[in-house]
C-alpha cells in the first residue's frame, strides 16, 4: 500500500453540509482533505437537488403564470417548449455553481479528492484508487440518497427516481408520481407544467405529510386542477413492464383505474441515509435503527475525533441545516463552545403556491398536547396578494399562549419560501408576536400578512372583517 | 492658558467616585458650570460642573474610572486660544498630570475575599400588573448570538435576568451578570461577619481563563450593606399567601380611568403602612450598645429598585398618610430617576422599613435580606393563580406570595406572623386600609 497521507482534517462528503464545513475549517487554518465521490463540490443539493429542481420549477412557474394570464387579459398562446433548453438552463446553473465551488475550494488550499472514501478504521479512510488519509479529525457528511421500497423495484428505464426525473428526458404523456411529499410534488408539478398526465399516489390521507392541514389546502386545491389524479390513502402495489410503459397496481379507495399504465414513474417516497459502505462499522461510528449517525448537540459520533452532520446525521434532511451542522463541528474541532442550538428549522416546498414553514407546528403542538394559541391571516385580505392575483395563501403564527412568543409560523401562498426568512428571524431572536405587529412591514409586499396575522391577537388586523354581532 | 482641573469635594464622607459618563469631549467649548462629569458616589449620581470657561484639551478619565478628591480629571485651556487648536498639541503640559486612575490599584481593592455566603439580591422594578403568570420557560428567549456569547463565557442562560420584554436576555445582561458573578463575593471584608477571616482565592487562572473586573460603586455599596445586615442580623423569613383576586379586580378596573396605574405595589405600600402602625416594632431599629429599642413615629417605605448600575433603594416619605394613586404616582417617578441615575443621595436614606418586588420575574417564595438598620423587609414573588377551597368549593384566586425577613433580635415568630398575616388581610381586604 502506498504512504499514508497525514492530514488534520477529512470532510467525507462535499454537500452543503460538507464544503462550507471544510471552508470554514480551511480558514481556520486547518489543513482539510474534502473526499466526493463527484469531481467538483456541490453534493445532491448542487448536482441533483435543490439547485437544479429549482431551476426547472422555474420553468414550470412561468408556464403556469403565462397559462394563468389570461385571467388578466393576456393570452401568450400555446407555449412552444424546447426541453433541451430546460435541461440547459438547470445545467448552465449547475455547471456555474460548483465550477465556482471548485475555484473557492482550490483557493483555500483545500485539497479536494475526488473517490469514494471509506473507513478503514477509527483514523484511516481510504479513498478508491487515490490512497489511503489519516486524519486528525473527520467529519462525516455523506448525505442521503433516495429510497427505493423493494415493492418498487423494476428494471425498467421508465422507473425514475427525483435524480432521473431531473434528466427530462422527455414529457411523457403520462406520469406516476409515488409518494406526496414535497420531491414528488415538486417535480410533479414541472412536468404537468410541461404537459404530463400526472397521477400522484400518496400512503397517507394528505399530501406533504407532517405539514398543517390548512397549509396544504390550498396547494392541494391549485393541484387537483393541474395533476390528473391525486390519490390519498393509496397504496402502489405492484409496478410491472408492459409494451406501452409500467402499469401500476393501485391499492386504495377512491381509486377508478386499479391498474393505469404510464409512460414513466417517478419514485419519490423519501430519502435514506447515506450510512452503508462507508465502513462506520470500522471506525466505530453507531447507527440507529434507521441508518441516522447519532450524534450529540456538537455533532460528534460514539468515535472519538469523528463529527457527524447533514442528512446522514438525522432529520430533517434538509441542506441548511447540514450547512449549520458543518459549522458547529468545525468549531468544536477547533475548540470553540458550539451547539446545535436552533430554535427551528425551515421547511420550503417549492411548488406553486409555495409552502413554507419552521418552529412548531400546530399538528406537532396537538400531538403533544402543547397549549398554543393560533392567529391566520387568509391572503385575500392582502392587497399585494389581489395585484399578484394569488390571494389563496394563508399566513399563520403559533404563539406562546403566556408570553406571546413566536413558536412556530406557516405560509402557503406564492413566494412563501422568502418570506419565511422573517419568522426564522423572530423564532431565534425570541420575539413575540407583538414585536411583529409593532414592526413596519412595507407596503403593498406579502410580508405585511406577517403583521397582520400578529396584529389580530391583539384586537383584529386592519383587513380583517369583524365578526357579525 | 491650560489648567487642571481637580476634583473638588462633592459630598461629605465621599473621598472617591466612580465616573458614570464624560460629558463633553475634546475640543469642546464649554461654559463655567456646565457639567464635566456625571459621578457616583455611593448610590446618588452627581454632576461635577466645570469651575471655568474654556476648551476642553484633554480628558483623563472614562467611564468606569474612580477619581478621588483633589485629582486632575481634565484640562480645559482658558480663552483666548486659537480656535483650531488640536488639542493633542496642547499636550505638552499635560504628562505632568499622573494618569492614575487605573481602578484596580487607585481603589485598595482587598485581595481576599469572602466566600459567598448568599448572593446579593436582585430585586426589580415594579412590573405594572400581575398578569397571568408565564409558564416555566422552557427556553429562555435569546437571540442566536446572545446564547452564545453565553457559552463562550460558562454562563447558564437559565440563571442571566433578562432585561427585555418578557424576560428576553440580550447580550449585556450576560456582561453584567459575569460581572455581578465577578464580583459577588469579593468585598466586604471590612464588615464581614464577626471572626469570619475570609481565606485567599485559589489562582483561578489554574482551571481556565478568567477576567478581573472593578466593581462598581453601587455593587460595593451594595455589598457592604448586605455582608453587614447579613452578619449582624439573625434572619428570620416568615412566608404568607395574600388573596389578592378582589384587589386585581378592583386594580384592573380603576387602570381604565385616568392618572398613573395604579400598581400592587402601591397598595402593598399602603398597606405596610397601616400595619406597621399597628405593629411599632417592625418599624424600629435596635441600639444593641446602649440596650435600647428604638421606635421611630413616620412610616418611610423604602423600595427596592433594579437599575442599569444596581441596585437602588429610594425611600418613600410618609407613606401612611398618602393615598394609594399618590404611592403609585410617587414610586413610578422614583423608580424612573433611579433607573436615570438622576436619585439624590437623600432620598436613599431615612427608610424605616423595605419592599422588595420579585414578581416580575416570577418564583414563589425568597428570603429577603433586612436592610439594615430596619429590622424587617417584605418580598413579594409572583401572584399566581391557584386553586383555593372555598366553602368547600374549589376556586380559582390571585395569590400573592408574601416573604417577610425580620430581625429575629427584635421580632418574634408569633408576631412576624400575625404581621405578616395581618398585611394579607389588608390586601385581601382593601377596604380596611382606610379604616
Amino acid at each position: 500500500m502506498a504512504d499514508v497521507i497525514e492530514t488534520q482534517l477529512i470532510v467525507l462528503g462535499a454537500g452543503p453540509g460538507g464544503y462550507p464545513a471544510a471552508f470554514l475549517a480551511a480558514d481556520k487554518g486547518m489543513k482539510v482533505t474534502l473526499i466526493d465521490a463527484r469531481e467538483r463540490p456541490g453534493g445532491t443539493c448542487l448536482h441533483v437537488g435543490c439547485i437544479p429542481s429549482k431551476a426547472v420549477l422555474h420553468a414550470a412557474k412561468l408556464l403556469t403564470d403565462a397559462r394563468d394570464a389570461t385571467h388578466i387579459g393576456i393570452d401568450f398562446g400555446t407555449p412552444k417548449i424546447d426541453i433541451n433548453g430546460v435541461r440547459g438552463h438547470w445545467q448552465r446553473v449547475v455547471e456555474t455553481l460548483t465550477g465556482n465551488l471548485g475555484r473557492l475550494s482550490k483557493a483555500r488550499k483545500i485539497d479536494y479528492v475526488t473517490g469514494r472514501g471509506r473507513f478503514v478504521d477509527g483514523r484511516t479512510i481510504e479513498v478508491e484508487g487515490r490512497g489511503r488519509y489519516r486524519f486528525e479529525n473527520c467529519i462525516v457528511a455523506t448525505g442521503s440518497v433516495p429510497a427505493l421500497p423493494p415493492s418498487l423495484h423494476l428494471a425498467s428505464s421508465r422507473l425514475m427516481d427525483s435524480t432521473g426525473a431531473l434528466k427530462l428526458e422527455d414529457v411523457p404523456p403520462r406520469l406516476l408520481v409515488v409518494g406526496g411529499g414535497y420531491i414528488g410534488l415538486e417535480m410533479g408539478y414541472v412536468y404537468a407544467a410541461l404537459g404530463s398526465k400526472v397521477t400522484v399516489v400518496e400512503m397517507t390521507d394528505g399530501l406533504l405529510p407532517g405539514c398543517d392541514r390548512d397549509l396544504v389546502l390550498p396547494l392541494h386545491k391549485r393541484l387537483e386542477k393541474l395533476f390528473d389524479r391525486i390519490y390519498l390513502k393509496t397504496k402502489v402495489a405492484k409496478l410491472e413492464e408492459t409494451p406501452q410503459g409500467i402499469r401500476a397496481t393501485l391499492e386504495g379507495e377512491g381509486v377508478v383505474d386499479k391498474q393505469p399504465v404510464f409512460e414513466r414513474v417517478l419514485v419519490a417516497v423519501g430519502r435514506r441515509p447515506n450510512s452503508r459502505d462507508i465502513g462506520l462499522d470500522k471506525a466505530g461510528v453507531a447507527i440507529d435503527e434507521r441508518g441516522f449517525i447519532q450524534v450529540d448537540e456538537r455533532r460528534r459520533t460514539t468515535a472519538e475525533r469523528i463529527y457527524a452532520i447533514g442528512d446522514v446525521a438525522g432529520e430533517p434532511m434538509l441542506a441548511h441545516k447540514a450547512t449549520y451542522e458543518g459549522k458547529i463541528a468545525v468549531e468544536v474541532i477547533a475548540g470553540e463552545p458550539a451547539v446545535y442550538d436552533a430554535r427551528a428549522v425551515p421547511a420550503v416546498v417549492f411548488t406553486d403556491p409555495e409552502v413554507a414553514w419552521c418552529g412548531l407546528t400546530e399538528t406537532e403542538a396537538q400531538r403533544t398536547n402543547r397549549e398554543i394559541k393560533r392567529v391566520r391571516f387568509p391572503w385575500a385580505g392582502s392587497g399585494r396578494a389581489m395585484t399578484l392575483d394569488r390571494t389563496e395563501g394563508l399566513t399563520k403564527l403559533i404563539v406562546d399562549p403566556e408570553t406571546d412568543r413566536v413558536l412556530g409560523v406557516g405560509i402557503v401562498g406564492a413566494g412563501a419560501g422568502e418570506m419565511i426568512a422573517e419568522a426564522m428571524l423572530a423564532i431565534e431572536m425570541a420575539a413575540s408576536a407583538r414585536d411583529l405587529a409593532m414592526t413596519m412591514h412595507a407596503h403593498p409586499t406579502l410580508s405585511e400578512t406577517i403583521m397582520e396575522a400578529a396584529e389580530s391577537l391583539y384586537g383584529l388586523g386592519v383587513h380583517q372583517m369583524p365578526a357579525k354581532r | 492658558m491650560a489648567s487642571e482641573i481637580k476634583l473638588q469635594a462633592l459630598k461629605e464622607n465621599v473621598d472617591t467616585v466612580e465616573v458614570n459618563a464624560v460629558k463633553v469631549s475634546p475640543g469642546e467649548v464649554v461654559a463655567k458650570d456646565q457639567p464635566l462629569l456625571e459621578v457616583q458616589a455611593d448610590k446618588a449620581a452627581l454632576e461635577v460642573p466645570s469651575p471655568m470657561a474654556g476648551r476642553v484639551a484633554k480628558i483623563l478619565v472614562k467611564p468606569g474610572d474612580q477619581i478621588s478628591i483633589g485629582q486632575v480629571y481634565c484640562v480645559i485651556e482658558s480663552n483666548g486660544e486659537q480656535p483650531a487648536a488640536a488639542p493633542a498639541a496642547k499636550s505638552e503640559p499635560v504628562p505632568a498630570v499622573k494618569k492614575e486612575p487605573a481602578p484596580p490599584a487607585s481603589q485598595p481593592t482587598r485581595s481576599v475575599a469572602v466566600p459567598p455566603l448568599h448572593k446579593p439580591q436582585q430585586p426589580v422594578i415594579e412590573r405594572p400588573s400581575p398578569a397571568p403568570p408565564p409558564a416555566q420557560e422552557k427556553i429562555v428567549p435569546a437571540g442566536p448570538a446572545t446564547r452564545r456569547l453565553a457559552r463562550e463565557l460558562g454562563v447558564d442562560l437559565r440563571q442571566v435576568r433578562g432585561s427585555g420584554r418578557h424576560g428576553r436576555v440580550v447580550e449585556e445582561d450576560i456582561k453584567e451578570y459575569v460581572r455581578q458573578l465577578a464580583s459577588g463575593a469579593a468585598m466586604a471584608a471590612p464588615v464581614a461577619g464577626p471572626g469570619i477571616q475570609p481565606p485567599p482565592l485559589p489562582n483561578f487562572e489554574e482551571w481556565g481563563p478568567v477576567e478581573v473586573q472593578p466593581l462598581g460603586a453601587v455593587r460595593r455599596a451594595t455589598a457592604r450593606q448586605m455582608s453587614l445586615a447579613w452578619g449582624l442580623i439573625p434572619h428570620v423569613t416568615q412566608h404568607d399567601l395574600a388573596d389578592i383576586t378582589d384587589l386585581e379586580a378592583f386594580r384592573k378596573q380603576q387602570s381604565e380611568s385616568k392618572g398613573p396605574k395604579l400598581t400592587v405595589t402601591a397598595f402593598v405600600l399602603r398597606a405596610c403602612a397601616v400595619a406597621l402602625r399597628e405593629f411599632p416594632t417592625f418599624n424600629a431599629s435596635i441600639d444593641m450598645a446602649n440596650g435600647k429599642l428604638i421606635l421611630k413615629h413616620y412610616y418611610h417605605i423604602g423600595v427596592a429598585v433594579d437599575t442599569e448600575g444596581g441596585l437602588l433603594v429610594p425611600v418613600l416619605r410618609d407613606v401612611d398618610k398618602k393615598h394609594v394613586r399618590e404611592l403609585a404616582e410617587e414610586l413610578n417617578a422614583v423608580a424612573q430617576r433611579a433607573r436615570e441615575r438622576k436619585l439624590d443621595a437623600a432620598e436613599l436614606k431615612g427608610g424605616t422599613f423595605t419592599i422588595t418586588n420579585l414578581g416580575g420575574i416570577g418564583g414563589t417564595a425568597f428570603t429577603p435580606i433586612v436592610n439594615w438598620p430596619e429590622v424587617a423587609i417584605l418580598g413579594l414573588s409572583r401572584s399566581r393563580l391557584e386553586p383555593v377551597v372555598r366553602g368547600g368549593q374549589i376556586v380559582p384566586r390571585w395569590m400573592l406570595p408574601l416573604s417577610l425577613s425580620y430581625d429575629h433580635r427584635v421580632i418574634d415568630g408569633a408576631a412576624a406572623a400575625r404581621f405578616t398575616r395581618r398585611l394579607a388581610e389588608l390586601l385581601e381586604n382593601p377596604l380596611m386600609m382606610l379604616l
